[in-house]
């Protein structure tokens, strides 16, 4: 009987998760990318457990981006701030509307010194296809396609399916983590905070 | 069988009944509808002087949008953080500048932006890179771009107002913003204004 119930129960979870995340989305979706986004549904918020801390030294890395360069955090030290923002996936709702919003805000990350790097485990050929949908980006955005994932393993934000969480690191010139925000992947993070967050570094 | 198992799978019954009763309420509605009325959206009184002046509103609180003194209202549901509305804004802003440069469609046609999922920031940080000057209204948590159908952005809706305040949608076009120009002529003509005698 307990068996039955908890199968019961399980079935009406399942369809009320289904329901919602089937029909109530709450991502906006530009008429750029037309029909070609793939909709994953409502996901796990958080699957991974970070493995630095707001006042750590930023783990390093080298990455190639889709211009052709290679982009090492170190060639910003003392030099720029660096903000890093991961996002899950090329192709996904709320991933392919948060870059063009950063793009608009050149202005903001130049008033506080800063470069921002976005990041995703996707190979550059679809990355490249990806951020054409977006207009021209000012900022490089790199791959940690190879050796999959490493990045995002190494800062302890590789979800279990492979996958990177919605992540935004602010790194200042002394290469010390300032500013964490492992986001809700389902949901984009509010300008807002990010601006909060690089406002910090220069008062 | 047991009486309990059966009161049990009665429950559970009324359990999946009642999930697919509730489901066509979570059901986004459909995009609005041309020749249809707008669907239910409040939208705070702007607490700008010139805005609360070129929307005709008075007061605090909300508004709908078929208070505002005019005969048409353009309505574009855009997002800060998507490309083609970006690429658009120059040309929207356009349209905005031809109404108010024309003294018979000044007080006529009123334009409004929605941003979609767009915090009060978002929206403010949209309006001073693209210098909006018409009325631009956050929808932090999707409600109105839920009640318009999640619709993708730009999306425009063009709304008659007639003068006893009924209204109807006389456009209801996703993206393909045709330019200034001839956005400004399809408004004069699916509205009727241009044969209202400007």
């Amino acid at each position: 009987m307990d068996e039955l119930k908890t199968g019961c129960l399980v079935v009406v979870m399942g369809i009320l998760l289904v329901s919602v995340s089937s029909v109530v989305t709450g991502q906006t979706l530009s008429e750029a990318y037309k029909g070609n986004i793939y909709q994953p549904g409502l996901l796990k918020p958080v699957d991974s457990v970070l493995k630095v801390n707001v006042g750590d030294g930023a783990p390093l890395f080298t990455l190639p981006a889709v211009s052709g360069e290679t982009i090492s955090l170190s060639q910003y030290r003392e030099r720029r701030n660096v903000v890093l923002s991961f996002v899950p996936a090329a192709w996904t709702p709320v991933c392919s509307d948060q870059w063009p919003g950063y793009n608009i805000m050149k202005g903001t990350f130049d008033r506080h010194d800063a470069i921002l790097l976005g990041i995703t485990v996707d190979n550059i050929p679809t990355l490249f296809a990806w951020t054409n949908q977006m207009g021209k980006l000012w900022f490089p955005v790199l791959s940690d396609f190879w050796p999959h994932g490493a990045l995002a393993e190494k800062y302890g934000i590789l979800r279990s399916n492979g996958v990177s969480e919605r992540a935004l690191f602010v790194i200042d010139k002394n290469g010390l983590i300032r500013y964490i925000d492992v986001h809700d992947i389902n949901k984009r993070p509010p300008l807002e905070d990010l601006v909060g967050a690089l406002e910090k570094l220069t008062k | 069988m047991k009486t309990g198992d059966c009161g049990f799978k009665v429950k559970i019954v009324s359990a999946l009944l009642l999930v697919i009763l509730a489901t066509p309420a979570m059901v986004p509605a459909e995009p609005p509808r041309k020749g249809g009325p707008l669907p239910s959206i409040m939208l705070p009184v702007p607490k700008s002087v010139e805005e609360k002046t070129y929307l005709g509103l008075s007061g605090t609180g909300t508004f709908k949008i078929p208070q505002i003194r005019a005969d048409v209202v353009i309505v574009e549901v855009f997002s800060m953080y998507c490309p083609f509305c970006q690429k658009d804004a120059p040309g929207v802003n356009e349209v905005y500048d031809k109404i108010q440069k024309d003294p018979g469609l000044r007080s006529r046609i009123k334009m409004i932006g929605i941003g979609a999922g767009n915090s009060a920031f978002e929206v403010e940080t949209y309006k001073k890179t693209f210098e909006v000057l018409f009325p631009l209204f956050p929808d932090a948590d999707y409600v109105i771009h839920r009640a318009c159908g999640e619709v993708r952005t730009p999306y425009f809706i063009g709304v008659k107002i007639q003068k006893d305040k009924s209204h109807n949608i006389f456009l209801s076009q996703q993206g393909g913003f045709p330019g200034a120009q001839p956005f400004l002529e399809q408004i004069l003509k699916e509205s009727g204004l241009r044969e209202g005698g400007r």
